[in-house]
Order: C-alpha cells, then sequence, then structure tokens
C-alpha cells in the first residue's frame, strides 16, 4: 500500500510545488509591474539596463542574422532552382525571417545572453546579501533591481528581432544576389509584393514583445529566488535557458496557430 | 526597566525553520544608547535572530517592539520607514559591486533624499571620515580587504543616522588590527552619535570587551544574561564551556550519529 501511495503522493506533492512557483512567479511579476513610477529616478535606471541588456546583446544578434539570412538564402536557392522559381528567393527569406526566424531566434539567443547574465547578476546579489542590505536601507530591491531589468528586456527584444529582420534579410541579398546571381530586381519586388507589414512584420514584432516578457520574467524571478551559494546560481542559469528556450517555442507555436487563423 | 528605556524588546518569540525549531520561546531587551552582544555557538540562530529584529523574517509566535511599535504588523511602507531608522552590518559587507566606496556610502541617502550632489559626497566623506576611509573612496567594493569592506559598510549604514545599529559577526575573519579598529569604531560610534548597537558575535573576548549586557543563546534558549563580568563569574556549564572555549561538554564536539564502530564496520 506504502508502495502505491508514494508515487501518487509525489505526483500530488511536485503538482503543488508547481503550482504555488507559479503563483509566487506570478506575485512576483504582478509586485515588479505594479509600481509607482518615478521617472526621474526609474529613467537613468532604466537606459543603464537598456545598455547592458540590449546594446551588449547586439553583435551576437546581428552577427547570427547575418549567418541565418545567408544560410537561408543559399538553401532557398538550392530548392527553389530546381522549380525555375529562384527569383522568389526575396519572398522567402522576408516571409520566413519576419514571421519566425528573427523573433524566434533573437529570443533564443537573449534568453542565452541576457537572460543567464540577468540570473547571475541578481542570484550574485542574493548570495552576497547586496538585495537584503537594499531591502534594510528600505530600498524596494523590485523596484531598484528588478524592474528596469525586466523592463529593459521588454523594450530591446523588439528593437533586436527588428535588427535582426534587416541583417538576415541583407545576409540573404549578398548571397542571393551578390553571389549566386538571382536578379536584384526580381529579389527586392517579389519581396516587397508579397511581404505584408501587418501580417508579418507586426506580427513578428508582437510574437517578441511576448518573447521578451517571458523570457526577462523569467531570468529575473530564477535571479531572485535563487539558492544564494554556486550551486543553486548555477541551478538557476541553467533553468533560465532551459525554461525560457522552452517557453518560447511553446508560445510560438500558440501565437503562430492564432494569428494564422484569427488575425 | 521602563519601557521608554528600551530601543526593541523581544518577547516570547518561536521561530521555526521548516520543521527544525530555532528559537524556542526567547525574550531579550535592547536598552536605548547602550551596546547589547548576543552571543553563542555556530548554528543557534544568532544571525536569525537579527532578521527577525530587522522584519526580514516574521516568527513563528511572539512579537517583536521596536521602538514601540510591533515589527511585524506593520504595513510595507510603514515597515520602510521603520526601517530608516536602523542600520545593519552584514558579515560580508554587502557592499554594491557595481559602485565604488563613495557611491556605496552615498546610495542610502541617494535613494531617500533629493540633496544636491556636492552636499550627498560631502556627507559620505564625513561618514568614511568617521571610519578612516576616506583615501579609499575611489576604489571599488571588490579592491577592498575584508576588514575595509566591513568599514565601509558601516560608513553606508550610519548614512541616514539610523537609532539602532545591528552588527552581524563583525569581527568574524579579521586580523588582530583590523578586529581592534572594528572594535574601537563601534564603542566610538555608539558612544558619540548616541546609538543603539547589537552585536551578533561569538568573539567572546572582543565583544565582551565593549558590551553593556551580554545574551548568551544556545538550543534556541537564552542559557546566561548579563553583565560581561556576570557572565564569567556563570557557572552554568553550557555558558562556562562557551565563554571558555572548552571543547567538549554540553554543547557537544560530535554532531549526533550512530557509533563510530557502527560507521566503520557496517
Amino acid at each position: 500500500m506504502i508502495s502505491l501511495l508514494n508515487p501518487i503522493q509525489m505526483l500530488g506533492r511536485s503538482t503543488l510545488d508547481v503550482i504555488q512557483k507559479i503563483g509566487v512567479s506570478g506575485l512576483f511579476l504582478f509586485r515588479v509591474l505594479v509600481r509607482r513610477p518615478r521617472l526621474y529616478r526609474s529613467f537613468p535606471l532604466l537606459i543603464e539596463q537598456l545598455y547592458f541588456v540590449g546594446v551588449l546583446s547586439l553583435i551576437i544578434i546581428a552577427l547570427s542574422a547575418l549567418f541565418i539570412g545567408m544560410v537561408v538564402a543559399l538553401q532557398g536557392h538550392n530548392t527553389l532552382q530546381r522549380f525555375g522559381a529562384d527569383q522568389q528567393l526575396g519572398e522567402l527569406l522576408a516571409l520566413s525571417v519576419t514571421r519566425e526566424l528573427a523573433p524566434v531566434i533573437t529570443a533564443l539567443l537573449f534568453a542565452g545572453r541576457a537572460g543567464t547574465a540577468l540570473t547571475a547578476e541578481i542570484g550574485l546579489m542574493r548570495a552576497t546579501d547586496q538585495l537584503d542590505s537594499m531591502e534594510l536601507m528600505a530600498v524596494d530591491p523590485l523596484w531598484r533591481i528588478i524592474a528596469p531589468r525586466f523592463w529593459a528586456g521588454l523594450i530591446s527584444m523588439p528593437l533586436l528581432t527588428l535588427i535582426f529582420d534587416m541583417i538576415a534579410i541583407y545576409g540573404g541579398y549578398l548571397v542571393g544576389v551578390k553571389w549566386l546571381g538571382v536578379d536584384a530586381g526580381s529579389f527586392w519586388s517579389n519581396m516587397q509584393s508579397s511581404v505584408d507589414f501587418q501580417m508579418d512584420v507586426i506580427s513578428g514584432v508582437i510574437k517578441s514583445i511576448a518573447f521578451g516578457f517571458v523570457a526577462t520574467w523569467i531570468a529575473v524571478y530564477q535571479g531572485y529566488y535563487t539558492v544564494p551559494n554556486a550551486l543553486g546560481i548555477s541551478r538557476a542559469t541553467t533553468k533560465t535557458v532551459v525554461y525560457s528556450s522552452l517557453a518560447v517555442l511553446a508560445l510560438d507555436f500558440i501565437l503562430t496557430s492564432v494569428m494564422l487563423k484569427g488575425w | 526597566m521602563a519601557i521608554a528605556d528600551l530601543q526593541t524588546s523581544v518577547h516570547n518569540v518561536v521561530f521555526k525553520r521548516e520543521d527544525r525549531l530555532i528559537f524556542d520561546d526567547i525574550s531579550l531587551n535592547i536598552v536605548k544608547g547602550k551596546i547589547t552582544a548576543i552571543m553563542g555557538p555556530s548554528g543557534t540562530g544568532k544571525t536569525t535572530l537579527l532578521r527577525l529584529v530587522s522584519g526580514q523574517l516574521k516568527p513563528t509566535k511572539g512579537k517583536i517592539l521596536l521602538n514601540g511599535e510591533n515589527i511585524h504588523r506593520l504595513s510595507r511602507s510603514k515597515l520602510y520607514k521603520a526601517r530608516q531608522k536602523l542600520g545593519m552590518l552584514f558579515q560580508s559587507g554587502a557592499l554594491f559591486t557595481n559602485l565604488n566606496v563613495l557611491e556605496n556610502v552615498i546610495f542610502p541617502l541617494r535613494e531617500h533624499t533629493n540633496l544636491p550632489e556636492a552636499m550627498l559626497q560631502d556627507l559620505a566623506i564625513i561618514k568614511l571620515e568617521a571610519v578612516g576611509l576616506r583615501g579609499a573612496r575611489h576604489l571599488m567594493a571588490s579592491q577592498l580587504s575584508g576588514g575595509m569592506a566591513r568599514r565601509v559598510a558601516m560608513a553606508r549604514a550610519l548614512m541616514l543616522d539610523p537609532q539602532l545599529m545591528l552588527y552581524d559577526e563583525p569581527f568574524t575573519g579579521q586580523d588582530p588590527i583590523t578586529m581592534g579598529v572594528l572594535v574601537q569604531l563601534i564603542k566610538r560610534l555608539n558612544d558619540a552619535l548616541g546609538l543603539t548597537s547589537v552585536i551578533v558575535s561569538h568573539d567572546v573576548v572582543e565583544t565582551a570587551s565593549i558590551a553593556d549586557y551580554v545574551y548568551v543563546i544556545s538550543n534556541g534558549k537564552v542559557i546566561g544574561q548579563g553583565t560581561p563580568q556576570e557572565l564569567f563569574a556563570n557557572t552554568t556549564p553550557q555558558v562556562k564551556q562557551f565563554l571558555h572555549g572548552l571543547p567538549d561538554g554540553s554543547v557537544p564536539f560530535h554532531y549526533p550519529a550512530a557509533t563510530y564502530a557502527e560507521d566503520l564496520f557496517a
């Protein structure tokens, strides 16, 4: 009887743990979002975090975008050429980049670069009592530390996605037009006629805002509630990447199905 | 003792962490203007007691009055107001690693006031002069030794002119010179600024040299209290063992375990 009950008990306990964690992270997010704005103090903190979270992620995003655009053009050209449709390369490239590749890969790279940095930084602040000392100086760490990082992540992601869009398309242009000899006129005109600003570009940006929200929330939450030792911080940073990546991919499926069916 | 003389009082506090009982009906008084030491073996929850007093942790039972107010009944905004009258020195110093010494010291005042930059800097330099580190104001936190970091943290804790200073193991891991400096600094600041100080420590000689009153805690209870002289004359085995550093006694050297033979020949 005991051996039969134990797995059931464990399942019940882990389900309750998961529900409790969702509740705690929801309350945490609520407390971060519902802050009385103190613009003259918050703005410099936000700018500083935009630099750390957004600007410092630019190089990895830009380089990845360039290579991904080049690879998509290469693969696309190879396949389209078989059907004599290589003039459609611009359309293929722009649609795959703006709808899917830019928001998803930017979010995955963001989780790996900025998300882990946020978790490790906040986790180390927890482990070295910096957050506690701030509380004892009557300064709320959720306002001073978490909120600027959260908003910076949310603002950075769509901007990084748009930059990814542009660089990936330029990378595809370099390979398709300059190297493989696709006609520049048909490359750009097919792209222009097939890409719908709202359906493709804006929906990609909306996705990126949702991904930025989730990825930054996971990163700051994991950092804030880390177990304050080396193993705890290491686990928290790993969880940030794993949870953010899974959340982004799952959310991408949900958003894509909503956008394609009901936009 | 008149209530007006009390800065802080802990009334019948019980504190449990998960299933472990940390404090079992503990009571103590912190008198205004005095240095009160809380001593006891490692792992007895001395730091936990400071966290209870500062409102970071909530007792399972009992109450803690800070200036007559139950700190755990205060709303968040009132708790933050109350904390502005409270300074705490963490064992690690807890300096912000992305700021230099001067910015660390200015931090609390910058957050709570709109004073001009020049005035903030002057006030920070005055506090740094008090702890002897005015010349180190441009160093980053990572460039400081442990003792210097604690002195900077002390200057930072004093920035809001607190009424109550809480020191968490201020002497641990310090060389004799730094320890002497810290001992004198705590005493001098307490007397000069009219503070009330609570020192949590297991450095018996240093703490007893400046404390007005000492509580010894072990196994979740107060096992001895009095002036340092009274405590050194205390013959209770546990108090005697702790104050004289005897390796084995009522506080056992060995963590509870099966017999040695059982473990070796199992």
